[in-house]
């Protein structure tokens, strides 16, 4: 009782530098040092429009991390979210396409809200096999991976699913336009980020969500549904889905069976990156988001030097999450 | 055979040379200093026992003389040289091995692979299974685990697990063998064999270090005892020169007044908890038991009696059928913790590392764990409420921690403890079931959690303990239910709660069958 007394005094006598939790801020001083080595490469890399295009190319990557970061964070992983994005961006297009006839433009929200049950009903058929069937979510979304993969496929008859024409127009702000400056893109994966580090850090559902990935023993034995909290995970998993591919449809005007292909690698990579552990616990959104952001500068960096070729950034990329997890690991140990 | 060996055996001959002589050795990890100015001589041929309170360094300095870590100060001189152990391996090459505390078995193969692992032997460069598992065979048997060779780990007991890593640990011939807490998950019958092996091993000339925190253990077992307090040596004594109290008394550096508190009387209150006809499926066969509020219910009997299973089958954490529960009279039905919670019951676990405590988390939001639901009636989660908490807690419950930041894994086992005790009382449970309550806690938190218990008692709520040391039982239970092979055998009252008592009923069983076994081994030789 008297001992406690003392303690806050020790905690405030920590100094600053201390304080500061360098492995949270690990992504971030990364992704500061890419611009730095950016610049010295080419400055063109800093230029304004170079920056707004590579950073909008990352929000898909991004959007979908910070859904990606829930199922992580509960020790789960899902790899369909690449085949769930071109399926859903499929769906939304035959939806609206079905709709112009009689909703005219109107058909463009009825589209999105469309989208967005699709999504969370992919996610929750992932979430519901994974948690009813206790399968490995590893197996669970390798499954459906190819089941969306194979819809988007028989859907276009192996081509390209087109938005309709008079749609085009109105609908290309949502990846072309821009509101002070700043693309909407980027506002809208910014909005998604906010709700959902709110949702991850400020919700009794995030506690849950990071107690169940951390030691299921303990989740279920504190009384937590680990089954409900999984299932709720991949269901934000796939709104992220959704909303990614709300952005994506405007940008090349098409559904294809290539659309999202190997997202679910770099949206990993993102994640790890970012600081989230793979086998689950506390999730970083922020650093999911600078992880998508520094896999897409790595790439725009490679095509403007002439150090690597760009066909290899695959390469660097996957050098880079093995890195990742090397310094994860460091760290841990200290 | 082997007693008369312990009963013929000489004084310990005060001739026999040092084998290991710690001179001044000490440990610091950055600016804490956990073990100091330890000078200890380990001679040939002796049981040592190493005594002392949670985090009074036993650990530490053991962990020095098998060369997990090496001192920060002080030299160790072995074998008439001065020695830098690298690493656990160095060590053992050497000649001294520590029995860890945790099992560490690799819980997918089988017990000969685990005893084998890392020095399998060889025919021409093939696996010689034959030699391993005769070797395995006669091993276990000397240890009476009754582990098979080709059993998968996974599928054996914990008290099976621990003598199989003790099966390991003795396989090759050893100058110096360190038993950290080894007898923590073993029962009374499965204690006394490894007593008797460890005897047989001092006889052969071994040097055994011997931790645990059963006083009475080390004094059946020690020849000399070294206490550590605070990372401090208190001294080395030979064993015949103290009592348990004495040992108690230097370890804390106080007079224990007394360890259990004063029972209750059995209740005959109105029955808060009844359960009529569980059966958990391979664990568990219809048993019915009723607790009453204010008084302590044991549960005793051996490890693998099915103890822990009929409660984590009324959790709905393995599946169970029952003809009833009822609390206060009115049926529940209770399908995971949760329910549990709503119906009024609270379960500690045995596990508290595994099941209990997430350890790379921060207290407060540990405590608050189950009780997020009712704790936090907005959308967001305020982080005052639960600072709150964690401070009534601390007060409370006398959690000692050097900072509210730490994560859970930073505190010793008995605020670890407190902490879950903690976090169980926040639901207000009306019936608190505790599994091995103080398991790996030292004297003083021991005695704080049986303060607790009574006090919760008192207050008029129902307690279940459900514990594996027969000493805790009898001190703390007003009622005692025993168990054997997923039965209970017997229910002893108010004065009928004794060791013997326990024993007897955890046991009668297998005790005729041994003796009939016996019996006929004599006929055998003669």
């Amino acid at each position: 009782m008297h001992v406690t007394d003392t303690t806050s005094e020790l905690v405030s006598k920590e100094s600053v530098f201390q304080r500061i939790n360098w492995v949270d801020l690990g992504p971030f001083l990364a992704l500061a040092v890419l611009v730095v080595v950016g610049y010295l490469i080419n400055p063109d890399f800093l230029s304004p429009t170079n920056i707004t295009n590579v950073v909008t190319r990352a929000t898909f990557i991004g959007i979908i991390a910070v859904g990606a970061t829930f199922v992580i964070s509960s020790g789960c992983l899902d790899l369909s979210v690449g085949s769930m994005a071109a399926f859903a961006a499929g769906v939304m297009i035959l939806f609206m396409n079905w709709l112009v006839p009689t909703w005219g433009v109107n058909a463009i929200p009825a589209g999105i809200v469309f989208v967005l049950c699709v999504g969370a009903l992919c996610g929750l058929v992932n979430g519901l096999v994974v948690t009813l069937g206790k399968i490995e979510p590893f197996i669970v979304t390798l499954g459906t991976m190819g089941v969306y993969r194979a819809f988007i496929t028989f859907l276009s008859n192996g081509g390209s699913i087109p938005i309709d024409r008079s749609l085009r127009e109105p609908f290309r702000p949502l990846y072309f336009g821009t509101v002070m400056g700043i693309p909407v893109p980027v506002i809208v994966c910014a909005a998604v980020a906010i709700v959902g580090s709110f949702i991850l850090y400020k919700t009794k559902f995030g506690r849950r969500c990071a107690a169940v990935g951390a030691n299921v023993d303990v989740a279920r034995f504190s009384g937590i549904s680990v089954g409900k909290i999984r299932t709720l995970a991949f269901v934000i998993q796939g709104i992220c889905v959704a909303i990614a591919a709300i952005c994506y449809v405007p940008r090349l005007g098409a559904a294809t069976p290539t659309t999202g292909l190997l997202w679910e690698l770099q949206v990993i990579t993102a994640v790890v990156i970012g600081g989230t552990a793979l086998r689950g616990g506390k999730g970083h959104i922020w650093g999911s988001l600078a992880g998508a952001v520094i896999l897409e500068f790595i790439a725009n960096l490679m095509v403007l030097s002439d150090f690597i070729s760009e066909y290899l950034v695959a390469a660097v990329q996957g050098v880079i999450i093995i890195v990742a997890m090397l310094i994860q690991r460091f760290s841990r140990r200290s | 055979m082997m007693e008369a060996a312990v009963e013929t055996r000489a004084a310990p001959d005060l001739e026999t040379a040092a084998l290991m002589r710690l001179t001044g050795v000490g440990k610091k990890y950055g600016s804490v200093t956990v073990l100091r100015d330890v000078n200890l001589t380990v001679r040939a041929g002796e049981i040592h026992a190493i005594i002392g309170e949670n985090g009074a360094g036993k650990s530490t300095l053991m962990r020095v003389i098998s060369g997990h870590i090496q001192p920060s100060f002080g030299t160790v001189h072995y074998l008439d040289e001065d020695v830098v152990f690298h690493g656990p391996a160095d060590a053992e090459k050497r000649g001294i091995v520590l029995v860890h505390q945790e099992i560490l078995l690799a819980e997918d193969l089988t017990v000969v692979e685990n005893l084998f692992l890392g020095r399998e032997v060889t025919r021409h460069g093939v696996i010689d299974d034959r030699t391993m598992e005769q070797t395995a065979i006669r091993q276990l048997a000397a240890l009476g685990c009754t582990a098979r060779p080709w059993q998968i780990v996974r599928e054996l007991s914990i008290a099976q697990r621990q003598m199989v890593q003790i099966a390991r640990a003795l396989l090759e011939e050893h100058r110096i063998v360190i038993f950290d807490e080894p007898t923590a998950v073993l029962t009374a019958s499965e204690v006394d064999l490894l007593l008797d092996t460890i005897r047989a091993l001092r006889d052969r000339g071994v040097a055994v270090l011997y931790i645990s925190h059963r006083l009475d253990e080390v004094e059946a077992l020690a020849d000399r005892i070294t206490v550590l307090r605070d990372g401090n040596m208190i001294g080395t004594y030979d064993a015949g020169t103290l009592t348990q109290q004495d040992m108690a008394r230097l370890m804390v550096g106080r007079e224990l007044s007394m360890l259990y508190p004063h029972k209750r009387g059995t209740s005959d209150a109105e029955p808060v908890f009844e359960v009529e006809h569980l059966t958990v499926p391979g664990f568990v066969h219809d048993v019915s038991f009723v607790a009453r509020p204010g008084e302590v219910l044991g549960f005793g009997g051996m490890i693998g009696a099915g103890r822990t299973e009929i409660f984590e089958g009324i959790l709905g954490l393995r599946p169970a059928k029952a003809a009833a529960i009822r609390v206060n009279g009115k049926p529940v039905h209770i399908r995971s913790v949760a329910d549990g919670f709503e119906a009024g019951i609270g379960y500690l676990t045995e596990d508290r590392k595994g099941k209990g405590l997430l350890l790379r988390e921060r207290l407060a939001p540990n405590l608050v764990l189950s009780a997020l639901s009712w704790l936090y009636r907005k959308i967001y989660i305020d982080e005052r409420i639960e600072n709150e908490q964690l401070d009534t807690a601390i007060r409370r419950y006398d959690i000692r921690v050097r900072s509210r930041k730490l994560e859970a894994g930073q505190l010793s086992g008995g605020n670890q403890q407190k902490l879950l005790l903690a976090k169980t009382m926040l639901q207000d449970p009306s019936i608190v079931i505790i599994d091995e309550p103080t398991r790996g806690i030292d004297i003083g938190n021991k005695s704080q959690i049986y303060s607790f218990i009574d006090e919760l008692v008192r207050q008029g709520k129902a307690c279940i303990v459900i514990s594996s040391e027969l000493q805790e039982l009898v001190g703390l239970c007003d009622r005692v239910l025993v168990m054997k092979d997923g039965r209970i055998t017997a229910e002893l009252r108010d004065e009928e709660v004794t060791e013997d008592a326990v024993v007897l009923a955890a046991t009668v069983g297998s005790d005729a069958v041994a003796s009939r076994e016996e019996n006929a081994r004599d006929r055998h030789h003669l």
